[in-house]
């Protein structure tokens, strides 16, 4: 169980958002439904589940795995994800010999148009600070636990760059359809703190 | 440029403990803060770099201290300032008055 700091909260901030927005509705700046339609879009319509439909792709098809390395942003876009903290994407590939995560070490930039909006943990100082000093044991605490012969690559996300980790398909798993596969992606195998498991152990 | 924001390599920050089935937002205003600091990006009056900037410029132990999303709606608010669409008295006077009325919805 984690705790979070702001589990109550800070009045302050909230009044000063409320402020704000009814300054600038009444100055007729921003439209209040406007920000009901980007608060519903990046609650509900963006999210993990895009970048997990580009890697079960890339794991189903050889040429579009290879046009995803080659230009992650225009291979992205086939899906019609794009726009937003997705400028320019590169996608990193996870293999028996090279385990890629990713971080930002000097804010939060993260591919909002395949993963969404980043966890509270991906924006904390913590992982931001011990990511790229630390990562064996950064992993370890997210459970994944790396074979000494596994080079870790540390990839430290811009305002411009951002990545997306293309993790290693589970064995056993040649059976499933392009779609089943894309349930098994989750969340941190994009960013690099976790791996894909197989369906069974997936439950 | 150095500052609190500049954390990679730092030491003495503890564990991660990632929150299981994390919501997208925690709380009603971290949604507004998020729109509303899109919402005002769009009238085009600065840039990322600067939406960045604005957040940096937090004194470092309000930066350590602050969620994302404080950080998020203190940048907006300095940025609003200085571009001259708000004035910090009329924010400060909106602030005392929504207080006063017990009133956020």
């Amino acid at each position: 169980m984690s705790e979070h700091k702001h589990a109550h909260p800070p009045k302050q901030e909230e009044i000063r958002v409320k402020a704000l927005e009814s300054l600038l509705v009444e100055k007729g700046l921003v439209d209040p439904l406007a920000l009901d339609k980007l608060v519903d879009v990046y609650e509900h319509r963006v999210g993990p589940q895009n970048g997990a439909k580009v890697v079960a792709r890339a794991w189903c098809d050889p040429a579009y795995q290879a046009r995803l390395l080659e230009d992650a942003t225009a291979a992205i876009a086939e899906f019609g994800f794009e726009g937003r903290q997705g400028e320019d994407m590169i996608a990193l590939e996870n293999t028996p010999s090279v385990h890629n995560m990713v971080v930002c070490t000097l804010c939060s930039c993260y591919p909002w148009p395949v993963l969404g909006l980043p966890p509270v943990w991906y924006k904390s100082p913590p992982y931001r600070a011990r990511a790229v000093s630390e990562p064996r044991s950064v992993l370890e605490e997210f459970g994944v636990k790396l074979e000494k012969h596994v080079e870790v690559r540390v990839w430290d996300s811009t305002a411009e760059v951002r990545y997306l980790v293309i993790p290693m398909r589970p064995e056993g798993t040649e059976h499933l359809s392009e779609v089943q596969l894309a349930g098994l992606v989750t969340r941190d195998s994009m960013i690099g703190t976790g791996i894909v498991k197989p369906p069974e152990s997936a439950q | 440029m150095k500052g609190a924001h500049d954390l990679g390599g730092k030491s003495g920050f503890g564990p991660i403990n990632p929150e299981q089935d994390e919501p997208v937002f925690h709380h009603d205003w971290e949604k507004r803060a998020f729109a509303l600091t899109l919402a005002a990006g769009f009238l085009g009056k600065w840039n990322l770099d600067m939406s960045r900037y604005a957040r940096e410029r937090m004194d470092d132990d309000s930066y350590l201290a602050s969620s994302y999303y404080e950080k998020w709606i203190h940048g907006l608010q300095t940025l609003l300032v200085e571009k001259g669409i708000l004035t910090q008295e009329e924010i400060e006077q909106r602030m005392r008055q929504i207080a006063s009325d017990g009133k956020l919805d």
